[in-house]
Parts: structure tokens; C-alpha cells; sequence
């Protein structure tokens, strides 16, 4: 049923009466941003690594601290709201060099920083940063802070916790994001171990395998495990991203699509994807292998004489489809031909369906798959 | 959904009956988690305890089929508490003296008799939804698989409109769309009520209308629905042109479909795979699949969405509209004149009142959910806001029916079907993707632990199920997700042929087939 007309809630706008100076510059914002929110929304690049902007602030990793004036110490811009008359300075060289020092102090705990794009959405994140700020080495020694799940055999998601900076995302976004809470910490400092209940395997937990685990995790120490079997035809390159829609469910979630060489290798959820804001389930997020499955059906089919299908060229079984109408049509008429569209393929598929039963028969005998 | 998903967040009281959205709908619940977090009450009817009925404040355990008795009962409970918007009722409906006069005999007490849900528990929820500043309905075929699937839909209108929880942020009526493009295929105009852009082919303007665009006269009343056509197989329907539906697993009474399908003289069947219907076809022709086709599609919200293909197309499928055009030009028929999608999405945006703003560049970045009448309009993304289409919202004097078939003697069970998380409908696409079978290796019959022990079947054995159409063997497993005298299966395992035994009755108006009630009795192997 269709209704009256507004779209006043697509235009709504929210009025930014209060201000504040960024790097010497005055800006507006609207009530409950943080400064990390503000300064991100005037272009200015504060690394972050515990921050994911579905979830509530952490402060955890503390390098999107910057310089608020009238502060003893740097404040992290991720859990301090913007409050009007705030001065910020966003880089300074002490902040840098904090930043810098920090981040040191992360790459020395993991076994690797580099690691298959494959992974998932924001892999690269400790990468990215430390290329930014060129740590080579560290005169820092530290002790991985995790320890590797290898007993479970799961088929989706890698927990290579070596790689694990501790910084949560994967805890909130189960717990927040999913509502599924599946997620746990133990211990505490170099001990700190993600983890499940009872320590156990992923399956044997309230784990739905959405994926969002993977996918928010800056290091790779969750990673895609079926997108990973394309890693050595991937290599460091990104594969190429195609924006679509998931084919499975009626809540049409964003997705892209990971290919390398004309193969599916993978799916990151869109985050700015306007009915899933980067949620997927395990249906849209891993099971997309039908589609280059050696089952396909790659070339059209005729019964033969013999009762079996066989295979044919297209010119063949169209003129056997449309020779098949035309006689039906010519022995029964047009009332014994009838349609069927599908609730899978695209709307076109669907409109044209209709209209060659309405445009060949002149009748209304089309229905589409929605009653069962 | 009368409203948008954004808004699942958002309401006070959120009533879902005959959804297993953490399931079905999973990206969907998470907005639903959000808001119960937030504070909101989640009331949660169903015969089952889904994952919502354990996520629930107030969890309303209803026999299979009885939901009109107890939404009757919730709407007394309203109206004799005064919870009634007059205001909305004033305003924006008809029919609610005579609805008022109505209600009041169906009582809670007399709802419990039907549906074994306790009075009290009806009332805090009526209470609970008719108290909300701002009261959301979700439901999904739990809902509309009934014989009595549009009295059902009316019972949850009737609500709503008491209750003036229409038409703004966080309430609304909102049915959960099951596949990704099922509201993109009525919008098309696959249905035999409605041109294009729900228009009623029983409306002179709209034959006019059609009869120009596709230069030649259409019948003038109602086709068949799918239901009927499939009954007529044989009898005065001899062809068939089926695209990308597994109709024989997906459809009830699995034995009647596959006789229809067998005796048609001609079927040709449009898909990617060679599904047990396409096995039955005389001309099978492949179409590119998911991620090899570009196209629109249009999702619960009513959001008009591009997909695009990122890989070539598998062997020598092509696309869907490719291979009707091609039959449509063999046959001579006009229009079919189409070497890509954008111009039939465009011509579907031509004669679709409720797309005339949109075209295939406007919606590449998924902005728009229809109506969007011209191309200044921004979307819509709530409806009913300011008025209904009809102009008043109209009160159904609905009365409670028993289910098409009631457990006895020689059936003493009720089966319940539906899907589950890990699998897609028929597993054409799941039962095909790496993985996925460590999860859900296989299908298995929902008993209540007390009722194994009491029917001598032991927890993950063999059982043999039989209803009036027929028998299939099938695994038990014990879980208190039923309740005492109902089970549960899902239909989407080929060697677990649920919809053998399905397809006691369909609803008169829809033809929506009575998938969620089927009696039936369970003996050990």
C-alpha cells in the first residue's frame, strides 16, 4: 500500500549552533560529536586503531590523542566531547612523537604486520600507520599478546591472535553491532587473549559467523579464511571491489565483491551501505560460492527422443522454447500458457516476464515465487 | 515495511509475531537488538522459542494458527483499557464504531481458550503496545502462510490503526520481504492483479493505459494466481515458462507439483542450476547467476538497488532478459527489442507511477525508496505519513477460523515449517557454498525433549512422518525450542522432503499456501 508523500526525514538537518578551533581554525558541531567526529569531518587525519565509527568510543589504543588547551596531559579525541570554546591542536610534534612511541610499542608485539589483504575490511589498518609514521624495527622488545586458536577446524574465520593488539573491536562489534555477545576477554596485560566462553571453539559459542569480527579487526589477527585460500593468486595487491547487493534475504545489504583474475575471492559488507551500515550474516558474508560452482548449468538443454536433456546450442533450444509456445497457443489457445517470474533475478527479468505473457497472450496468467 | 529498517532502532514497544528475524533476517534483528538495548520491550509471539522469544520481556507462546484469536483479544484488551488513539481514529479511519461493537466479545480469556497463551500475558501486551509512544509491528510469513494469512495481516492493521502507530518514526507495519528481489518482482508487475507499479488491471485507466504501451488488448479481469495455474496443469494450462523458481521443493504438496509439472506438453525453465523443477523442463536454458549480472532490485524497505556483475558470466549463460527477449522475438512478439538492462529498467520506470522519478543513473547510489512519482521527489522512505492511499485506514471485523486441517486422532501433531540461519530456501545456493555444511550438515525434526520420551523416539534417530499427503523419514532432535505437541522442520533439504506433507489449504485471497500448519504423525523406524 502506498501512502502519503514526504521526505522530510532524508532532509534533516541538524543545526551546529555551538563552536570550536581545530588547528586554528573555528568550526561548528552538533551536540554528542567527539572531537575525533569534528576534526574528521574538516579532513583531519588522527590515526586511530581501537576506533570503528558504528561502535561507542573505547580509548583504548590512545593515538587519536591531540592537544586541548587548558589540559595537563593529551586527551584521547575519540571519548572527549567537542564542547564549545575547546582549542585543539590535532598534530603537534610532542602528539606526534607520543603517536609514534605507541605505535612502536604495538608493532613490537605482533608477529607480523604485514598481512593478505584477504583478512578482511580494515586488515591493514597497523600497516598503514606504521608505514606513515616509518617505524623500521623497534628498539622496543616486546612479547606477542595472544595465542593462536589453532584447534578450531571452523571454516570462515582465522583466529590468529599472535597478530592480536588487543584493542577490542572485535569484542564491541559482536556485542554491539550483532547484539550477540559471543566475544569474551581473559586476563589481563602481554596475557590478554580474545577469546569465547569457555574458551572453546567458535561454533561451540553464540557465534552466528557474521563475519564482523573479521571485519573490523586492524591487524589480520581475525581473518577470512575462505578468502585466504586466494592468497597466493592475490598476493599484496587489493583485489578489485564490484559494489552490489547481497542475493540472499529481502533486507538488501551492500556488499563488494572481491575478484582476482574474473574469480570471486571474497566479500567485505559496504560500510556507508544504506539498509546493512556494514552488518552481514553468514549467509551474504560466505556464501557466495554457488556462483562459479562446477555445477552451473553452462549450456542450454532439449529433451531428446529419449526422454533425457541434453546439451544444445542457444539457437537450438530457443527455437524449441518458442516453437513450443506457439503450438501450445495454437492448439489451447492463449489461456494455457502461463508465467512464472522469479524473486531472485533482477526487476528487468521480472518486467519482462510479464510483459510477454501481457504483450504475446494478452492475458494476466503471471505470478512470481511470493506465495511460497 | 510501511517503514524504514533505519527505524528498527528507534520504537518504544516492538511486537513481532511469526518472524524469526535473528535467523531470516539477521542484518534486520541486529536493529531490533539495538533498541532492546536502548531500553525498548520486545513482545514476541510465536509458537516456537526462537532466538527473539529468548532475546523477549514478554514471550507469547501461541498454538500453530490461532494468531487472529489472540490479536482479537489484544485489540479488547486496548479498547476496554482506553488505550485507543481517538485522535488517528478521527482522523485517519473508518469503520471503528462498528469494530469497537465487534471486539467486544472476543476476550483474553476466550483468546486463551484458542491459543493456550495465558490471559494476563495477553493483556500486558496489549497494555505494553497500546501504552507505546511509539509501537513497531514486524512480522513474516509466520503471519501470512495461513488460510487465514489476510485476516491475520488485517488483526495486526487493526491494531496499529487503534493505536495510531502508523505513519510515523518507529512504528508502523512492517513485513520482513523473504528473498532479495520478491518486492522488486511485484513491483514489475509479475502478478496477475497488478500492471506494473501495482496498478489493477481491473481499472479502465490502467487497460487504457496498457493497451497503448503494449499495442494490443489484455484481458480486462483477474489472472489465475500460480496456486490455480499449477492446478490446472493438464487440464487447460499446457505451457509454462518458469524463471529461477524451484517450485517442486519450494511449493506445498511436493507430489501434486511435481504431477502438474509432468503434465504440461511444454515447460521451459530459466535458471543456473539444474534444479529437481528444470529436471522436469523440455528446454532448459541457463542464466547468468548473482555477481554476473547487472540489474535492479528492490529490498523490505521498499529501496530501489543496483547489483552489478564483478565476473564473467559462467560458460554460455546469459542474462534473464536476454533469453526472454530472444524467445518474445522468435515468437514476434513487439517490445522485446533489448541489448542491455538499463533501457527495461527504464521502461519499467516509464509505466510505474511509483517509479516515474527514478531511472537507471538516479539510482546508483541506492538513495530512493518508492514512491518517488517524479524527479524532483526524494523518496519515501516512511509511508501513510500524512494520509493512506485509499484515504482512510479501514477496521476489519475479522473473525477467528480454525487451520485448514486440526490435529487428531490420526494426526495428533502440528508441524510447523520454516528456514534457518545457515541455509537459503531450497539450498540451490547454500548447499553449493564451501563451508557452510559444518554448520548445518543436514536437516532435523524440532521435538520437545518430553514429548521424545513420551512418543518412544530417542534423540537423533530416524523417525517416520506422515500427514495426510504423504511420509518422509526424517531425524529427531531433541529441544525445548518446541513446545509439547508441535515440531519443526525446514523445507530446505532435498532428501528431506518436507513439502510432501504440506498444502493442506491456502488462504482464499492470497492463495498463500497453509506452510506453517500441517498435522501429522511421527512413529520410530
Amino acid at each position: 500500500m502506498v501512502g502519503a508523500i514526504s521526505g522530510r526525514d532524508t532532509l534533516r538537518f541538524i543545526a551546529m549552533k555551538d563552536k570550536m578551533e581545530i588547528d586554528g581554525v573555528e568550526v561548528t558541531f552538533s551536540e554528542d560529536e567527539t572531537i575525533l567526529e569534528v576534526a574528521q569531518r574538516h579532513q583531519k587525519e588522527i590515526p586511530t586503531l581501537c576506533y570503528d565509527p558504528r561502535l561507542e568510543p573505547f580509548g583504548g589504543c590512545r593515538l587519536c590523542i591531540v592537544e586541548l588547551e587548558g589540559a595537563r596531559n593529551p586527551v584521547a579525541s575519540c571519548t572527549t566531547k567537542a564542547t564549545p570554546g575547546m582549542i585543539v591542536r590535532t598534530s603537534t610534534d610532542t602528539i606526534e612523537a607520543y603517536r609514534k612511541t605507541l605505535l612502536e610499542m604495538v608493532v613490537s608485539e605482533n608477529r607480523e604486520v604485514d598481512v593478505s589483504p584477504l583478512r578482511g575490511y580494515a586488515s591493514g589498518e597497523l600497516a598503514t600507520l606504521r608505514d606513515k609514521y616509518e617505524i623500521n624495527g623497534s628498539h622496543i622488545t616486546g612479547t606477542t599478546s595472544g595465542i593462536n586458536k589453532t584447534d578450531d577446524d571452523n571454516p570462515f574465520i582465522l583466529r590468529d591472535y599472535e597478530l592480536c593488539i588487543s584493542c577490542y573491536r572485535c569484542v564491541r562489534v559482536c556485542a554491539e553491532q550483532e547484539g550477540d555477545h559471543a566475544i569474551n576477554v581473559m586476563n589481563r596485560g602481554f596475557h590478554t587473549q580474545i577469546t569465547t566462553e569457555f574458551d572453546g571453539l567458535l561454533k561451540d559459542s553464540a557465534c552466528t559467523f557474521c563475519g564482523q569480527c573479521i571485519q573490523t579487526c586492524p591487524t589480520g589477527a581475525l581473518g577470512d579464511k575462505k578468502a585466504l585460500r586466494a592468497a597466493d593468486q592475490v598476493g599484496d595487491t587489493v583485489p578489485e571491489k564490484t559494489r552490489t547487493i547481497c542475493p540472499y534475504c529481502g533486507v538488501g545489504c551492500s556488499v563488494d565483491v572481491l575478484t582476482k583474475n574474473e574469480k570471486i575471492v571474497g566479500i567485505h559488507p559496504a560500510m556507508d551501505g544504506p539498509a546493512n551500515q556494514g552488518a552481514l550474516c553468514v549467509k551474504g558474508q560466505f556464501a557466495y560460492d554457488f556462483v562459479q560452482h562446477p555445477d552451473r548449468l553452462k549450456t542450454p538443454l532439449i529433451r531428446g527422443d529419449d526422454g533425457e536433456l541434453h546439451e544444445t546450442t542457444w539457437e537450438d533450444a530457443l527455437d524449441k522454447a518458442a516453437d513450443g509456445f506457439r503450438k501450445v497457443n495454437a492448439e489451447h489457445g492463449r489461456h494455457s500458457i502461463y508465467g512464472i517470474a522469479s524473486g531472485r533475478a533482477p526487476s528487468e527479468a521480472a518486467y519482462l516476464m510479464q510483459k510477454f505473457i501481457r504483450v504475446g497472450f494478452g492475458s494476466n496468467y503471471i505470478d512470481n515465487c511470493s506465495r511460497a | 515495511m510501511s517503514n524504514p529498517l533505519v527505524d528498527m532502532q528507534k520504537p518504544d514497544i516492538i511486537f513481532c509475531i511469526g518472524t524469526n528475524m535473528t535467523e531470516c533476517h539477521p542484518v534486520a534483528a541486529t536493529g531490533l537488538k539495538k533498541a532492546v538495548a536502548r531500553g525498548a520491550k520486545l513482545i514476541v509471539a510465536d509458537p516456537r522459542r526462537i532466538g527473539l522469544a529468548e532475546m523477549s520481556h514478554l514471550y507469547l507462546p501461541l498454538r500453530v494458527g490461532s494468531d487472529t484469536a489472540l490479536l482479537l483479544g489484544m485489540a479488547h484488551v486496548i479498547a476496554r483499557e482506553g488505550l485507543i488513539d481517538e485522535d488517528f481514529i478521527q482522523n485517519r479511519t473508518t469503520g471503528f464504531d462498528a469494530f469497537f461493537e465487534h471486539i467486544s466479545q472476543w476476550t483474553p480469556e476466550w483468546a486463551e481458550t484458542i491459543t493456550g497463551v495465558p490471559a494476563k500475558d495477553i493483556e500486558t501486551a496489549a497494555m505494553w503496545y497500546g501504552s507505546a509512544n511509539k509501537g513497531a509491528i514486524y512480522y513474516t510469513l509466520g503471519i501470512t502462510e495461513h488460510i487465514c494469512g489476510v485476516e491475520n495481516v488485517q488483526s495486526l492493521c487493526n491494531l496499529a490503526l487503534m493505536t495510531g502507530n502508523v505513519g510515523r518514526e518507529g512504528t508502523g507495519i512492517n513485513p520482513m520481504r523473504g528473498q532479495n528481489n520478491i518486492q522488486g518482482a511485484g513491483d514489475s508487475g509479475a502478478l496477475p492483479n497488478n500492471y506494473p507499479g501495482f496498478q489493477a488491471v481491473t481499472d479502465p485507466e490502467h487497460q487504457a493505459k496498457f493497451k497503448a504501451e503494449y499495442g494490443r488488448e489484455i484481458d480486462l479481469e483477474k489472472g489465475i494466481t500460480k496456486v490455480t495455474a499449477l492446478e490446472l496443469c493438464g487440464d487447460s494450462i499446457h505451457a509454462m515458462l518458469i524463471d529461477g523458481e524451484n517450485t517442486l521443493l519450494s511449493d506445498p504438496d511436493r507430489e501434486h507439483c511435481e504431477h502438474a509439472l509432468r503434465s504440461l506438453e511444454h515447460l521451459v525453465v530459466i535458471d543456473i542450476f539444474l534444479t529437481e523443477t528444470a529436471e522436469l523442463a523440455d528446454v532448459v536454458l541457463p542464466a547468468t547467476a548473482w555477481g554476473e549480472t547487472d540489474g535492479v532490485c528492490t529490498n523490505t524497505e521498499r529501496r530501489v538497488q543496483r547489483m552489478r556483475a564483478a565476473v564473467p558470466p559462467a560458460g554460455e549463460a546469459k542474462p534473464d532478459w536476454w533469453i526472454i527477449c530472444q524467445i518474445a522475438q522468435r515468437l514476434g512478439f513487439n517490445g522485446f527489442d533489448f541489448s542491455e538492462p538499463k533501457p527495461i529498467f527504464d521502461e519499467l520506470c516509464r509505466v510505474s507511477p511509483i517509479y516515474a522519478g527514478l531511472d537507471w543513473e538516479r539510482i546508483d547510489k541506492s538513495e530512493y525508496q518508492w514512491p518517488v512519482p517524479h524527479k524532483e521527489h526524494p523518496g519515501t522512505p516512511r509511508l501513510h505519513e500524512e494520509s493512506f492511499v485509499n484515504g482512510r485506514g479501514i477496521f476489519s471485523n475479522v473473525h477467528y477460523r480454525d487451520p485448514a486441517e486440526t490435529i487428531s486422532e490420526d494426526f495428533p501433531v502440528w508441524l510447523t515449517t520454516g528456514r534457518r540461519l545457515q541455509s537459503y530456501h531450497t539450498r540451490t545456493q547454500t548447499g553449493r557454498a564451501q563451508g557452510i555444511d559444518y554448520l548445518l550438515p543436514e536437516e532435523s525434526l524440532e521435538v520437545n525433549p518430553a514429548d521424545l520420551e513420551k512418543w518412544e523416539l530417542a534423540d537423533g534417530e530416524w523417525c517416520k512422518m506422515s500427514s495426510a499427503r504423504g511420509s518422509i523419514n526424517i531425524k529427531v532432535k531433541a529441544t525445548n525450542r518446541s513446545p509439547r505437541g508441535t515440531v519443526f522442520a525446514s523445507f530446505s533439504f532435498a532428501d528431506v522432503p518436507v513439502n510432501l506433507l504440506t498444502g493442506s489449504g491456502y488462504d482464499p485471497i492470497t492463495h498463500t499456501a497453509e506452510l506453517k500448519v500441517c498435522p501429522v504423525r511421527l512413529e520410530p523406524l
